[in-house]
C-alpha cells in the first residue's frame, strides 16, 4: 500500500534529505520505483554471539562492530572502491614524505552526553586506546608516534616511517574515536562505559539486557542531517541457527548480521519472497579460507608433497557442495575482488589427482599396504559445522591419492590452544580476514616474525622462508604506493610458488534481510556498518 | 505407631532442618573447590577465546588481558583469591559480559525459574492425570494411546520438538512468537506485560513439558496400579467410598511418593535440560548463561553459576525430604 505523501508532512524535509544522502552514497533503493522510504520504526536485528562489550574499539569482534558502528563513528569510511571518504574528518592531507597526515575534523559533532567532539578525543583514542588495547592496533599503528592537536578541530598524525597501511584501519569499523572525558585515566577495557557506551554515532545506547537484547535509539542531534531514518534498533541474541532462520522467516526480525543462518538454509531463503541473501558488504573483512601444513613436520617440508595436496583438492567442488555456492575458488592469498592489490598471474595448482600421485611417488611416498602412503591428522577450525564437513571433504579427496586423514575436532578454546600454542597438528584448515590491506590480514600467515606462540590467527604453519620474509618486510617499509603495489603483487607470486598453505576459497559471508529494507550499505565493510541510512519502504 | 505431639514434631523438624543445612555447608564448599580445579583442566582460557573472537591479536595484547583478568597469577594465588572472594560472598566479575557475575545470575534466575516451574507444573499435572487415566483403563485404548504418546514424547529430542513447534506456530501459523521472553515493543507494564511473557512462554514450556510428561505419566501409571490393589484401598472401597474419592484420597496420594522423589531429583536436571530449550527459544536463562560460559572459558561466571546451582539442588533435595513427611505421615524427619 502506498501511503499518500501528504500524510507525513512533517517528515517530508527529512525524507528528501535522507534519500539524497542515499543516492550520493550509492546505497540500495527500493525494490520498486514507486516505493518511498518510510522514516521511523524499529529494526530488529538477530545477532550471534552476544558481544563482550559494546565498544568495538576496545573489545573488537564481529558482533561488537555490528552494534558499535551505530554508536560510534570513525575518522573516515571506505567506499566501494576502498577509497577513504569523510566521516568525522572532513578533509585530510598527507605530507610529501608520508610522515604526517593532517585531519580537519567536523565542527558540528557532539558526544551523546552533549560534550563537544574535539581533536583531543582523536589523540586519546589513537594513542591510549587503539595503540594500547586494540588486539591489532599496536601492529597497524606501529609507526604512529604522536597525534598533535594544534587546535580543537585539527589532528596531525606523526609517523616514524610512511604507513600507507593505516588507511585500511582508519574506518570506524576498525578504529573508533572514543570520548576522552569518560575514559582518560582509566583502563579502557575495565571502564564501565564500555557496557553503556557514549559515542558520536547515529544511534544512542538505550539498554543492554544480557542474553536477550541490545536497544539503541535514534540520535536526534546527529551531525549527518537526515540520518538516521529509523527510531530504534533492537539487536536480539539468538544462539541457535535454526531459531534465527525461523525468527527471520516469521518476520519477527528483519535483518540477520554475519552469516545468520546455516549454509543449507541459504539455498531455500534465496528463493524467498520476503528475504534477501546478500553477499556484498564483506569485501573489507575479506575472509580467505586455506589449508595449512605444519611446516615443522615431515613430510610437509617437501614442496612436492604440498603441491600434491594442492592438486588433489577440487576447490570448485568444495565451493559448490560444502559452501552451497557461497564461495569462489581462491587463486592466491589476496581475494580477487580487492582489485588494487590482487595479482591474477600467480602459480596455480589445477585439480589433477594423477599429477598429485605422481608428485607423491616422486617424493618417495609410495603406496603401502591397503594403498595407504601417508597417515596424517587434520584439524578444522572450530567456527561451525561447515568447516568439519569441509574436513570430511578433504578426507575423501585425499583418500583417492592414498593419504589417510584423521579429522580431529575441538571446541573453540581447545582448538585455539591446539593450533596456536601447541602446534599439535599435521594439517589445519581455517579462514583469516585478509582486511583491506594485506599487511594487516595476509602477511601474518606467511611472515616468520608472525610465528607467535599462543596468539590466535598468527602464522600457524610456522613457515619461515627468507624469500617470503624479504618481500613482506619490503612491503612494510615501502612509502611509495606504486612501489608498494608492485611488491604486493610479487608477494602473491612467491606465496603461491612456495605454497606453505593452499589458498582454497574466497568465502562469501552474507546477510539475510527483509526485501522491504532500503539504504543497506554495500561498501567493503557494509556488513558491519551503521544502519543510519536504513529504512523500510512503504 | 502413635503420632508424636505436634510441638515436639516442630522442634524436631527444625533441628533436622538445621542439621541438614549444616551438612550442606561442607558439600557446597567441596563443590566450589572441585569446580575451581576441574574447570582449569579444560585447555584454553578467556583470553584465548576473546583473541579468537577478535580475529587477530598480538602477544602484548593477550599478556595485557591476562594481567587484567588475573590469569597471569599462579593457580594457588588465584585459588586463594577465589576463596577470599567467596568468604565475602563476592562471585566476581565476568569480563566476557562486562558485568558482575551476581548481576548476571540474578537477572537470569527468575527467567529460568519461571520456565522451569511452569514446565514442571504442566508436566506434573499432565503426567499424573495421564498416568491415572492409563491405570484406570489399563489395557484399553486410552492406556495404549497414552503409552504411545509418552514413548514418542520421551524419545524425541528436545531441540527438534522446539524447532518444529516454532516452524508450525511461529513461521506458518504466526500465532506465537518464535523466541525471546518479551516483545521488542518497549514499555509494556502490568497486565499487557504479563500476557506478553505468557505468550512467549507457551512454546518453550510445552516443549520442555512434553518430555517430562512422558516420564511422570509412566511412573504414575505403575504406582497407581501397585497401590490400588493394597488392603487399605480395598477397605476404603468396602466402606462405600465413591471410586473417584478412593482414587484421589487413597490411591493417588500414596502413589505420589515416587513422583515426589523423581521431581526432587529432576530439579537439577531440569536446569540442564533447559539449556537446549533456552538456546532454541532464545530464552535468557541460567542454562544458556552456563553453556556459553563453558565455551568462552569464562571461569568466574561458570564458577558462580555452578555454585549457585549446587545450592539450588541442595535446597531442593531438602524440600523433597520435608515433603515426604507431609505426604506420608509414617515418614518422620529425624
Amino acid at each position: 500500500m502506498h501511503r499518500p505523501f501528504v500524510w507525513l508532512p512533517t517528515r517530508r524535509s527529512l525524507l528528501a534529505a535522507g534519500t539524497a544522502g542515499l543516492a550520493a552514497a550509492g546505497l540500495s533503493r527500493g525494490a520498486h520505483a514507486g516505493d518511498v522510504a518510510k522514516p521511523g520504526g524499529t529494526l530488529v536485528v538477530v545477532l550471534d554471539p552476544e558481544p563482550a562489550g559494546l565498544v568495538a574499539g576496545i573489545s573488537i569482534s564481529a558482533p561488537a562492530v555490528a552494534v558499535s558502528s551505530n554508536i560510534f563513528d570513525g575518522l573516515v569510511v571506505l567506499d566501494e572502491t576502498f577509497t577513504p571518504r569523510p566521516q568525522l574528518a572532513e578533509s585530510w592531507e598527507t605530507s610529501q614524505d608520508g610522515l604526517s597526515i593532517t585531519f580537519r575534523l567536523r565542527k558540528d559533532v557532539s558526544w551523546h552526553d552533549g560534550k563537544p567532539f574535539t581533536s583531543a578525543d582523536v589523540q586519546y583514542s589513537l594513542i591510549e586506546v587503539t595503540k594500547k588495547t586494540h588486539p591489532r592496533g599496536n601492529a597497524v599503528f606501529a609507526n604512529l608516534t604522536a597525534v598533535e592537536t594544534p587546535d580543537p578541530h585539527t589532528a596531525v598524525f606523526r609517523f616514524s616511517r610512511p604507513s600507507p597501511v593505516v588507511w585500511a584501519a582508519l574506518e570506524g569499523t576498525e578504529t573508533q574515536i572514543l570520548p576522552r572525558h569518560l575514559y582518560e585515566g582509566t583502563n579502557p577495557i575495565a571502564n564501565p562505559w564500555t557496557a553503556k557506551p557514549v559515542g558520536t554515532g547515529a544511534f544512542v545506547f538505550k539498554e543492554w539486557i544480557r542474553g536477550d537484547r541490545i536497544v539503541l535509539e535514534r540520535n536526534p542531534n546527529y551531525w549527518d542531517k537526515g540520518c538516521p531514518l529509523l527510531d530504534r534498533i533492537v539487536f536480539r541474541t539468538i544462539r541457535d541457527a535454526g531459531s534465527r532462520t525461523a525468527t527471520l522467516e516469521a518476520g519477527e526480525a528483519q535483518y540477520g548480521a554475519m552469516n545468520p543462518v546455516s549454509l543449507a538454509d541459504t539455498e531455500r531463503l534465496r528463493g524467498s519472497a520476503d528475504l534477501t541473501v546478500e553477499t556484498r558488504g564483506f569485501e573489507g573483512s575479506a575472509p580467505m579460507y586455506f589449508f595449512d601444513f605444519n611446516m615443522r613436520r615431515k613430510p610437509f617440508d617437501d614442496i612436492r608433497v604440498r603441491q600434491a595436496f594442492a592438486h588433489a583438492l577440487d576447490r570448485t567442488a568444495l565451493a559448490r557442495t560444502i559452501w552451497y555456492g557461497l564461495a569462489e575458488p581462491a587463486t592466491g592469498p589476496i581475494p580477487s575482488y580487492q582489485k588494487a592489490f590482487y595479482n591474477p598471474d600467480t602459480p596455480q595448482y589445477a585439480f589433477d589427482p594423477k599429477k598429485a600421485e605422481a608428485l607423491l611417488d616422486e617424493a618417495g611416498l609410495k603406496r603401502g599396504p591397503g594403498g595407504v602412503r601417508l597417515r596424517i591428522d587434520h584439524v578444522p577450525c572450530a567456527y561451525g559445522d561447515d568447516y568439519i564437513r569441509a574436513a570430511e571433504f578433504y578426507r575423501q579427496a585425499l583418500k583417492r591419492i592414498g593419504v589417510e586423514l584423521r579429522v580431529r575436532t575441538f571446541d573453540l578454546p581447545t582448538y585455539l590452544r591446539v593450533i596456536f600454542t601447541d602446534y599439535d597438528f599435521d594439517t589445519h584448515s581455517a579462514w583469516y580476514s585478509a582486511y583491506p590491506d594485506p599487511q594487516i590480514g595476509v602477511q601474518r600467515r606467511y611472515w616468520s616474525q608472525a610465528i607467535k606462540k599462543g596468539t590466535p590467527s598468527s602464522n600457524a604453519s610456522q613457515v619461515a622462508d627468507p624469500d617470503l620474509d624479504q618481500v613482506i618486510e619490503a612491503i612494510q617499509v615501502a612509502g611509495d604506493p606504486a612501489e608498494r603495489h608492485a611488491l604486493i603483487r610479487r608477494f602473491q607470486s612467491v606465496a603461491q610458488e612456495k605454497l606453505p598453505s593452499i589458498n582454497l576459497l574466497e568465502l562469501k559471508f552474507f546477510r539475510v534481510y527483509a526485501k522491504n529494507l532500503d539504504g543497506i550499505s554495500f561498501a567493503p565493510f557494509g556488513g558491519y556498518q551503521s544502519f543510519k541510512t536504513v529504512s523500510t519502504s512503504v | 505407631m502413635s503420632k508424636p505431639p505436634p510441638v515436639a514434631g516442630t522442634s524436631r523438624a527444625l533441628r533436622y532442618l538445621g542439621l541438614r543445612c549444616l551438612q550442606a555447608v561442607p558439600t557446597v564448599i567441596a563443590i566450589a573447590v572441585l569446580n575451581f580445579f576441574f574447570l582449569r583442566l579444560a585447555p584454553g582460557d578467556l583470553v584465548d577465546t576473546m583473541a579468537g573472537e577478535a580475529g587477530a591479536a598480538t602477544p602484548e595484547y593477550m599478556a595485557m588481558l591476562r594481567q587484567l583478568y588475573g590469569l597471569d597469577q599462579p593457580v594457588w594465588t588465584q585459588f586463594l583469591h577465589y576463596l577470599s572472594r567467596l568468604a565475602h560472598l563476592d562471585l566476581g566479575y565476568s569480563f566476557r559480559n562486562s558485568t558482575t557475575v551476581l548481576d548476571l545470575i540474578l537477572s537470569r534466575l527468575p527467567n529460568t525459574a519461571l520456565l522451569m516451574l511452569s514446565s514442571l507444573a504442566v508436566a506434573l499435572v499432565g503426567g499424573v492425570a495421564l498416568g491415572t487415566i492409563g491405570a484406570r483403563w489399563r489395557g484399553r485404548w486410552p492406556d495404549a494411546l497414552i503409552s504411545a504418546i509418552s514413548t514418542v514424547g520421551f524419545a524425541t529430542p528436545l531441540f527438534w520438538i522446539g524447532l518444529m513447534l516454532i516452524v508450525l506456530f511461529s513461521v506458518h501459523l504466526r500465532w506465537l512468537p518464535a523466541g525471546g521472553m518479551t516483545d521488542v515493543e518497549a514499555g509494556r507494564t502490568g497486565l499487557p506485560y504479563l500476557l506478553d511473557v505468557a505468550r512467549h512462554l507457551v512454546l518453550p514450556v510445552f516443549s520442555l513439558a512434553v518430555f517430562y510428561v512422558a516420564i511422570y505419566a509412566r511412573m504414575t501409571r505403575s504406582a497407581v496400579l501397585e497401590v490400588r490393589d493394597l488392603d487399605f484401598v480395598r477397605t476404603a472401597r468396602a466402606k462405600g467410598l465413591a471410586p473417584r474419592k478412593v482414587m484421589a484420597r487413597h490411591v493417588l496420594r500414596n502413589a505420589l511418593l515416587p513422583i515426589v522423589t523423581m521431581t526432587g531429583l529432576q530439579f537439577g536436571t531440569l536446569l540442564s535440560g533447559s539449556v537446549v530449550i533456552e538456546t532454541v527459544f532464545a530464552w535468557p536463562g541460567m542454562g544458556r548463561l552456563a553453556f556459553d560460559a563453558v565455551f568462552q572459558r569464562d571461569l568466574n561466571l561458570l564458577l558462580g553459576v555452578l555454585l549457585f546451582s549446587s545450592c539450588l539442588v541442595v535446597v531442593s533435595n531438602l524440600c523433597t525430604d520435608l515433603l515426604y513427611s507431609v505426604l506420608d505421615p509414617r515418614i518422620e524427619v529425624r
